[in-house]
């Protein structure tokens, strides 16, 4: 037998998925993370699945893994120290940033500046210059370089290098002689130059790339060795792990070690992969997801089963030109707090939240603050009294108390309180999933929804409603999804270069040579890993904007489609998608930005196991009776447990469906369905 | 006001009551299509200056005009009162004439788009946005000439005109307006794009006035006015002293040889009220620094500027502004009488903010700002190129944010909400330029225990023959320190010919003829300090040495010695004695003298000769 491992590493908890990638068949498992070495989680995990499933783990041949390694390095700060070396007269391009403070009108007077991620005590400048075109107009001083690095290195206190020089996204010429100085000087350091990592204009992001990308390096690197070392140890040679990049596809954990920056969305990423997975053989190929977590929302648009890809990853106060799936984060989740400005009367929830520690009231960890999990608690969404597997012992007393802090300022009722903690909650989501359909010029109603996280499945009848977009999905495991996903995806990789031509300054045959050539670049990477050519399919995409225009549009293409349209192939794709986004397409003008190729290795699918054909009725799952508060009543509602129920049957809202790590809420006037792939369907009844 | 719009369906929008969170989620949903009028104009403009610096400021209000969710403040209520015309559904108006709005805006470059927003023939509220154009015609290219001497010269003015008439583009008004502009492409694309965000915003308030009911929708409106109300009336009480205070501050020249100006302003509460007066204020200037402030812009900017005190998350609006009353003689400084020139009016607008914090700041020294980055200082660079293109360039200067008590002020940063640096490798690629340096200046921000934000020094190197225009503040008179924090350092231009020769360049200035291979160092100020500079932890400013951000020799203004890369406890013990004795206590403010004492010390100090103080007509 052959099996493939799913681990996804949150803040929180690991989980793991192990399927039979013959029979479909799987078993999860979830352990707390180990935050200081999450290796020892995933291997506490592994150990416990193979315990649990009595698979031998020799038998898992595949792991791969969705990270927060990289992320944590940055959100935590505990990334490595590095340094860098800039062209001179710049050595403060992180200093000054973009000189934006946040805020509105009189924002930059509360406004505190994060620390550099390289300091400035650790920055040096090297004399050289390359203009805007390309052309060296001052040779890089090679003496002066290689004394400033010796009294670098003499200073110390560093473990990775980092080079970024002006314009080097036309000519890395003097990024990569000083490279090879630095080499000698730093003969064991990681080192990274701007115009490998990321050869697109704009300084200030350029260089902050490259920077991060040195900041996670050694950590990244350092917890794959650690983590391959020990699953050989386990499963023998030949297992191969992989990481679920930002980008949606999959890299060797040798190529992920070199660009650990492609790594920080990592984590949703698997979400919306996972999402895929199950939606798109249920039939629904457009998609909105949301992944309602402890402290935050994420949501993306999916349309034709793939999920839009940007160039930008922010994590916390961090922005880097990384391409990452499209996913925008809302501070609303189960901890959001609810609470009374004295002044205004107010009802605001969030953005501070309660986090795992001291929690929400209703679990009883020292939480005393209202949050959107102790109103779900107070309306009966997330049952009190009914033990369903989960761990978590629930105190709706607790939760009460909670609420009624702000019930009493506002003059409100408990249940009327929670029921409005909860619709703001659910507003702040709805502006999310506004902000990826009706503002990208999508309409909500043409897709269906999709809930998972740890809340995501209390919420997901309620968004329908707002958003229109039905059903509202539950996929199985909604909490382990992101292991589904790691599991599900292909290896993937993508070259891409600066390419600033107008279309009418250019030719098809132009371009193809270029494309050529980033093909061999993303194509070599797959080889490398035991892919041959024959086993990758090649896209090519080339961002295009009217002249002059700040926003510019990833279109993608083959090779063939170039051959048989050329050019147009791009205007007539731009024009388009221009039109869907702001009404408008221009007539001439369109500029290609960046171009970039990539490879993805053609993947084996994986059969789903499909839950049991009708037995019983839906009656027989009911394994409580309870009541749940919705505008302005209790209505009595059953309990389902979600593990006996089959395809095909239909659950009456109001009810609750319990699982292992999840609540599913049906409100009166819905209907539930199971379908052929597990999916729990939400539809106005 | 709204006799002048014409209804379809003039049924009456009633006042209903709203529960609290059906008014919370109204006001998320109207905060979202503010945020998204910002987006679609930043992706669909086309000059720098809007899409990389983001000088645009969006609006969405009430039917009666009251601003609901923006920035600046409405304006509506004087650009109703001028109007003569009547409005109906897909009417969009565009105008830039201050004296024609009541000063809704405030000089001829930033052209404003304004959107009655219909449903189901019914007028139900407003969306507006203004955007600073690349060039406005006149004089100087960018159309801010410091000599003019009347409005006329400024270019072409714009009064209210239906830029739309029933959805309908009025391309021969268009095509006359952009006749008169040197950067018409530019131009046609930034109104193009103001015109698609207050559509946006238009869209969604039918939605929301869909989805919720039209009286709900409007009397959320009501109350989100109302909510700002009771905030603002409990500040004024907490905040405005019933004794007066007054601050002045200055700003340093006119540009043809007069200054400095003096900016006056008395604040005390009278009956809840709060009141500014400006009396005091030196009359208007001859060439283009005058400020024609409108007086609810002025109230928008104390709102906002303490609002954020009370409830962050809350959409901050007009509801207060009964409970301010600005005072302002005619044919001062800040309400000069027509046809006065106002295109350089960035400098006076930037200071009202120092005085501001000047005024507010003598009740609660401790919640008090040094003197910032009070202005939007520019260079303008333009000519033919090498292939006989024209091109125009456009640059704001940013400085230190200045000391605070929530910390030091960050280096080289804005004080407008999102603008943002242009990036060099952009302005490189687009212009005959290189930018040869682009760093804070050591020792800029003013000492203190929380020091400024050091000023930014860009050198820029000109590759083809042009011209070049400047406009700038702080070159004589000083980014004020306060509570003993120290002044920053002033701004100066110097420019350094091919040949080697050099000259430093007024503040304000234009048509100067630079050749290729001049190079410009562009120098802002630094923010002044807050706090005692001797009380600052000597490992903090060890560290700014080690940043470069503060030399040894400026580490002295902290009374700390550093020898050997660290500090010399014992030195620094002495010296911060000695500087403590001679100094005495600390004073509120920290003007580096006075204008007598600074004018005395200008030529030596500034390369510049004082300007002659001002003589009106």
């Amino acid at each position: 037998m052959s099996y493939r491992l799913g681990v996804d590493v949150g803040g929180t908890f690991t989980d793991l998925l192990l399927i039979n990638e013959k029979t479909g068949e799987t078993h999860t498992a979830k352990v707390p993370s180990t935050p200081q070495d999450s290796s020892i989680g995933v291997l506490n995990g592994i150990d416990r699945i193979c315990q649990e499933s009595g698979i031998d783990a020799t038998e898992i041949h595949r792991v791969m893994h969705g990270t927060t390694v990289a992320t944590n390095a940055v959100l935590t700060g505990k990334g490595a120290k590095v340094a860098l070396v800039t062209t001179k007269g710049y050595k403060q391009v992180l200093q000054v940033a973009r000189s934006f403070c946040p805020g509105g009108l009189g924002g930059w007077v509360s406004y505190v500046k994060k620390p550099l991620l390289a300091p400035l005590e650790l920055t040096v400048e090297a004399d050289e210059r390359i203009d805007a075109n390309g052309t060296i107009s001052s040779p890089l001083d090679v003496t002066a370089l290689k004394e400033t690095l010796e009294a670098l290195k003499a200073k110390g206190g560093f473990e990775a290098l980092t080079i970024s020089f002006i314009n080097a996204y036309v000519n890395g010429e003097h990024e990569r002689a000083a490279r090879d100085i630095a080499k000698q000087v730093f003969p064991d350091m990681p080192i990274s130059i701007s115009s490998d990592v990321v050869p697109e204009m704009q300084e200030y992001e350029r260089t902050e790339t490259t920077v991060v990308n040195s900041y996670v390096r050694p950590e990244v690197a350092r917890y794959i060795d650690n983590l391959s070392g020990a699953l050989e140890e386990r499963m023998g040679d030949n297992v191969h792990l992989s990481i679920l990049r930002s980008d949606g596809g999959l890299a060797s954990a040798r190529a992920a070690a070199e660009s650990p920056v492609n790594l920080l969305m990592s984590g949703p990423a698997g979400g919306v992969a996972g999402a895929i997975h199950f939606c798109q053989q249920a039939g629904f190929d457009n998609i909105l997801t949301f992944d309602m977590g402890g402290t935050s929302t994420d949501v993306a648009l999916i349309q034709g089963a793939k999920a839009r890809v940007r160039r930008e990853t922010r994590v916390g106060d961090v922005t880097v030109r990384a391409p990452s799936v499209d996913v925008r984060t809302v501070g609303a989740g189960g901890g959001s707090i609810a609470f009374v400005p004295e002044l205004t009367k107010a009802l605001r929830v969030g953005p501070e939240s309660a986090g795992a520690e001291p929690g929400p009231a209703a679990y009883m960890k020292g939480g005393e603050l209202p949050t959107v999990c102790d109103a779900n608690v107070v309306l009966g969404y997330l049952p009190a009294d009914v033990q369903l597997g989960g761990k978590m012992a629930i105190n709706r007393d607790a939760a009460v108390k909670a609420v009624k802090s702000v019930a009493d300022v506002m003059g409100l009722t408990v249940e009327e309180a929670a029921e409005g903690i909860i619709k703001i909650a659910n507003e702040a989501m709805f502006g999310a999933l506004r902000l990826v359909s009706v503002e990208q010029g999508f309409d909500p109603r043409e897709f269906a929804l999709v809930g998972f996280g740890g809340a995501g499945p209390l919420h997901a009848n309620a968004l329908g409603k707002l958003t229109d977009a039905w059903p509202a999905i539950i996929p199985p495991g909604p909490g382990v999804l992101c292991a589904y996903g790691d599991a599900t995806t292909e290896v993937r990789d993508e070259a891409s270069r600066t390419f600033v031509k107008l279309l009418a300054e250019t030719s098809s045959e132009e371009l193809a040579d270029s494309l050529a050539e980033l093909r061999q670049r993303a194509s070599s990477t797959l080889e490398n890993d035991g892919i041959s050519i024959a086993d990758q399919t090649i896209t090519y995409q080339a961002d295009v904007r009217y002249t002059g225009q700040a926003f510019q549009l990833s279109i993608e293409f083959t090779e063939q489609e170039l051959a048989n349209e050329g050019l147009n192939v791009l205007k007539r794709q731009f024009d388009q998608e221009h039109t869907q986004l702001f009404t408008f397409a221009l007539e001439e003008g369109h500029e290609i930005v960046m171009i970039r190729a990539i490879a993805t290795a053609v993947g084996r699918t994986i059969p789903i196991q499909k839950p049991g054909e009708k037995g019983n009725t839906a009656q027989d799952c009911v394994i409580a009776q309870s009541r749940i508060y919705y505008e302005g009543n209790w209505h009595d509602t059953p309990i389902y447990d979600r593990g006996r129920l089959q395809s095909g049957m239909k659950v009456d809202g109001p009810a609750i469906v319990g699982e292992m790590d999840s609540t599913s809420v049906v409100l009166p006037g819905y209907i539930a369905e199971v379908d052929t792939v597990g999916n729990l369907l939400i539809q106005p009844a | 006001m709204n006799e002048k719009i014409i209804q379809s369906n003039a049924s009456p929008l009633n006042r209903v009551e709203v529960d609290t969170v059906t008014v919370d989620i109204i006001e998320n949903a109207l905060k979202n299509a503010r945020e998204e009028m910002d987006a679609v104009l930043f992706r669909t403009a086309m000059s720098p200056g809007i899409r990389e610096q983001g000088d645009c400021f969006p609006m969405i209000a009430n039917k009666d005009g009251k601003m609901v969710v923006g920035q600046f403040g409405s304006f509506i209520h004087g650009f109703m009162d001028a109007y003569e015309g009547e409005l109906e559904e897909g009417d969009i108006i565009l105008t830039n004439d201050p004296y024609m709005t009541n000063a809704a805006v405030s000089h001829l470059p930033d052209w404003i788009v304004l959107v009655p927003i219909f449903k189901e023939g019914r007028h139900i509220a407003w969306s507006a946005m203004f955007g600073h154009m690349s060039d406005n015609g006149g004089m100087v290219p960018g159309s801010i000439p410091i000599k003019a001497e009347t409005i006329f010269q400024e270019g072409i003015r714009i009064p209210p005109t239906k830029l739309y008439k029933k959805g309908e583009l009025q391309s021969d008004v268009l095509e006359l307006i952009l006749h008169n502009v040197r950067t018409p492409q530019w131009n046609r694309f930034d109104l193009n794009a103001l015109v698609a965000a207050c559509k946006t915003a238009a869209k969604r308030c039918q939605e929301i006035a869909e989805r919720f009911g039209d009286d709900i929708f409007y009397s959320t409106m009501e109350i989100m006015l109302e909510r700002n109300h009771v905030a603002m009336q409990a500040i004024i009480n907490m905040i405005v002293p019933e004794e007066p205070r007054v601050f002045e501050d200055y700003l340093c020249d006119d540009g043809v040889g007069m200054g400095p100006y003096k900016i006056r302003c008395k604040l005390w509460r009278e009956n809840g009220r709060a009141i500014f007066d400006f009396d005091g204020t030196d009359p208007q200037a001859k060439s283009s620094i005058n400020f024609y402030l409108n007086e609810d812009m002025f109230k928008m900017f104390f709102g906002s500027f303490t609002i954020n005190l009370i409830d962050p998350q809350i959409l901050f609006n007009d509801g207060f502004y009964d409970l301010v009353d600005v005072r302002i003689p005619e044919g001062c400084l800040l309400k000069p009488k027509f046809p006065a020139a106002l295109s350089g009016r960035t400098h006076a607008l930037g200071r009202i903010f120092d005085v501001m914090g000047g005024l507010l700041g003598q009740s609660a020294p401790e919640a008090m700002n040094a003197a910032g980055f009070s202005d939007s200082p520019h260079l303008f660079y333009s000519g033919y190129d090498d292939n006989g293109e024209w091109f125009q360039l456009f640059q704001i200067g940013f400085g230190g944010i200045p000391g605070r008590p929530a910390g030091d002020g960050p280096d080289g940063h804005s004080l407008w909400p999102g603008f943002t640096n242009v990036p060099n490798e952009f302005v490189e690629a687009y212009f005959p330029l290189r930018i040869e340096q682009y760093e804070t200046i050591v020792d800029s921000g003013g000492a203190g225990l929380h020091r400024g934000g050091n000023g930014l020094s860009v050198a820029y190197r000109f590759l083809c023959d042009g011209t070049i225009a400047i406009h700038d503040e702080r070159w004589m008179t000083y980014p004020w320190g306060v509570n003993g924090g120290t002044p920053g350092m002033r701004s100066s231009k110097k420019l350094v010919r091919a040949d080697g020769t050099e000259t430093f360049l007024p503040a304000k200035c234009d048509g100067i003829e630079v050749k290729k291979g001049d190079l410009l160092y562009f120098d802002t100020w630094g923010g002044g300090g807050w706090g005692d500079p001797l009380e600052r932890e000597p490992e903090l400013v060890l560290a700014d040495i080690q940043r470069g951000l503060v030399s040894e020799e400026g580490a002295k203004r902290y009374g700390v010695v550093v020898s050997n890369g660290s500090v010399n406890d014992a030195a620094t013990a002495e010296l911060r004695a000695t500087m403590k004795a001679a100094r005495g206590d600390v004073s509120l403010f920290d003007f580096g003298g006075s204008i007598e004492e600074i004018k005395q010390r200008c030529l030596e100090e500034t390369h510049l000769a004082p300007p002659e103080a001002p003589a009106f007509r």
